[in-house]
């Protein structure tokens, strides 16, 4: 920092023809070092190709496109494809189910690693807290193939292990997936269950970081170790929370493809169809092209004015910012 | 004097319930993460009727290893298994390679156009083009049903490349870089001499989270492969397993024995998690490491 303003003063101090020596200057700091860049060319091959010319492939969403045409080559129709998206029947489901599912898989995933890792901080016992580390973290790598075939044998109507379960206390077995209204409770809670553990890891070393002095002075002023928690521990670790409550919010409109498909069945597509799951049925499997890079395009869109809005809000209210 | 001896001891014994209460809570959560786990490992080695008429609750009924031979004698399922493992093994080097290759040079602060390289690289996280635009720029480079579908476009991973400049920032320090420049180093030769070796932890961080995400992948190949000589473990996975569309047809004699099949299924999940249960000691160790450098920057 203080080097740069001090160059900066000098450039403007000595005027032009330091700034045409700098520029010199810094050709040959690039030719000493062209290995750096010639690195750099191939991973950055891979970015622009499979990030931003999809991005400029987004255009398509406003053409009728055409595969003889290409996508630059077709022609143009406007908004013709978000006034059909936003016109027909589905828009209003998909948006309620969408909203739905992932403010309700905020709220309740935000919330549990938190109280998890304040519990797991007041364990003394180090081997104890280890240990609930470790099989707590161990779901999470569990892949969503595999996770989604546990959701559907264990609340399976046949002799599914919750049903099992169920029928000692003498009450019918349930189709769960069957059934719309379990839907968004069962893929949040299992989220939980797989996920939870892991995502401790970050607050568990922002409360690590906490200083010891705040401890003592906790103490000096007698608080028990629940006013410890809300007083020391939880404003210790808040500009974290804060971050990833930003970046939670900015992705509350990209569910997690993944799994909401695979969990799709005919009886519960009410409740679990999402905009993600549409853009792919109607996009890949009924080739409707620009139809569904224009719900894409509307979702990322939502995407980004949410992170911003976020970030906005917490930047007034908190120190804590994404940028 | 006796006063504040005794608040003390009052207080105490409120921590002291409060602990307990936080260690019955562990417990229960300990309870609800492991018992899902120990019964599906239990099942697959008990008999099919065991399975079918829900008389397994926590060890293994009349055990039987009839699950899992019957998983390996699904030529499918070997040939997801192999292909899995090819994809997991070429895409880690490839995604290894080109991470290190964009992280070492940001991380150099003589390195003229870092900031941008940066801000193109974090807005791909808030923003991006799309499923269709994708697979219409895959299609057009004609990747469409060739294993560089799962190798290319998912190779480059944004968090990944963040991490690895994190450590090589932290852990080469600029003197280190103009001492080698003084003997007359090249760039290429201090990365493959010097960074390379100092670098190990990051790069078993990375290999390991590449790893995962490849082994676990479906997506890709959801979309990108028609074939089914090319199927990861995981799209086999999810046609025996969520579609229950039968294996093949000369398993379907094998499979006559009624609740074979579900038998099966619980074999075929503790099976294809194994790779990732063997290396989980690793696994867990490296991820939080990585983890905690990431988190650094936020």
């Amino acid at each position: 920092m203080k080097t740069e303003v001090i160059n900066q003063q000098g450039i403007e101090k000595a005027g032009i023809k330091t700034l045409a020596v700098s520029k010199h200057s810094r050709w040959k700091k690039i030719k000493k070092h062209w290995q750096l860049y010639f690195l750099v060319v191939i991973p950055l091959a891979f970015l622009i190709t499979f990030k931003y010319v999809p991005m400029a492939g987004i255009v398509i969403a406003f053409k009728e496109y055409s595969v003889v045409k290409g996508i630059f080559g077709s022609d143009w129709v406007g908004l013709k494809y978000f006034k059909d998206f936003f016109q027909s029947p589905n828009f209003s489901l998909l948006l309620k189910n969408t909203l739905g599912l992932s403010i309700y898989g905020l709220i309740v995933g935000f919330i549990c690693p938190i109280i998890l890792a304040l519990a797991l901080n007041e364990v003394q016992n180090a081997r104890f807290k280890k240990f609930v580390q470790t099989v707590t973290y161990a779901p999470y790598f569990i892949s969503t193939v595999i996770m989604v075939s546990i959701i559907i044998l264990f609340l399976s109507p046949n002799a599914g292990f919750v049903n099992n379960i169920l029928g000692l206390f003498g009450i019918e077995p349930i189709n769960f997936l069957g059934n719309p209204i379990y839907f968004k409770s069962i893929y949040v809670w299992s989220d939980v269950w797989q996920n939870t553990g892991y995502a401790t890891i970050i607050y568990l070393a922002a409360l690590a970081g906490i200083d010891t002095q705040l401890y003592e002075a906790a103490k000096v002023d007698g608080a028990n170790r629940f006013q410890k928690i809300m007083n020391v521990d939880l404003p210790g670790i808040f500009p974290i929370i804060i971050v990833l409550l930003i970046l939670n919010v900015g992705s509350i409109m990209s569910l997690g493809f993944e799994k909401i498909y695979l969990l799709q069945n005919p009886l519960n597509t009410n409740s679990s169809e999402v905009i993600s799951t549409y853009v792919y049925k109607v996009g890949l499997l009924g080739a409707n092209f620009s139809f569904a890079s224009a719900v894409g395009l509307f979702n990322s869109i939502v995407n980004f004015i949410l992170i911003f809005t976020a970030n906005k809000i917490s930047k007034r209210f908190s120190s804590s910012s994404l940028w | 004097m006796t006063k504040t001896g005794n608040t003390r001891i009052k207080e105490s014994k409120i921590d002291r319930l409060f602990i307990g209460a936080i260690y019955v809570f562990l417990v229960l959560i300990l309870i609800a993460v492991l018992y899902p786990l120990i019964y599906i490992v239990s099942a697959s080695f008990s008999s099919a009727s065991a399975v079918t008429s829900g008389s397994v609750w926590l060890w293994p009924v009349e055990p039987t290893l009839l699950g899992y031979t019957t998983v390996f004698k699904n030529p499918q399922i070997l040939q997801g298994f192999y292909n899995s493992l090819f994809y997991t093994v070429v895409g880690t080097f490839i995604s290894v390679s080109i991470t290190i290759m964009l992280a070492y040079p940001l991380s150099r602060k003589t390195f003229y156009g870092r900031k941008l390289i940066m801000i193109l690289l974090v807005f791909t996280m808030i923003f991006d083009g799309g499923l269709i635009p994708l697979y219409l720029v895959v299609k057009s480079l004609h990747l469409i049903d060739t294993i560089w579908a799962l190798l290319l476009p998912s190779a480059l991973a944004v968090f990944q490349v963040i991490i690895a400049r994190t450590f090589f920032q932290s852990t080469i320090p600029d003197e280190l870089v103009e001492a080698s420049e003084m003997d007359g180093c090249s760039d290429i030769g201090f990365i493959l001499k010097v960074v390379l070796p100092l670098s190990k932890p990051i790069i078993a961080v990375l290999v390991l989270m590449y790893a995962v995400m490849k082994w676990n992948m479906y997506f890709d190949a959801l979309i990108y492969l028609k074939s089914e000589e090319l199927y990861p473990l995981q799209l086999i996975l999810r046609s025996i397993l969520i579609l229950n569309t039968d294996p093949s047809a000369n398993i379907e004699d094998i499979l006559k024995m009624q609740g074979l099949k579900e038998l099966m299924k619980y074999s075929l999940i503790v099976i294809s998690s194994l790779p990732v249960l063997v290396l989980y000691p690793f696994v867990q160790k490296h991820f939080v490491k990585g983890m905690l450098i990431g988190s650094v920057k936020g």
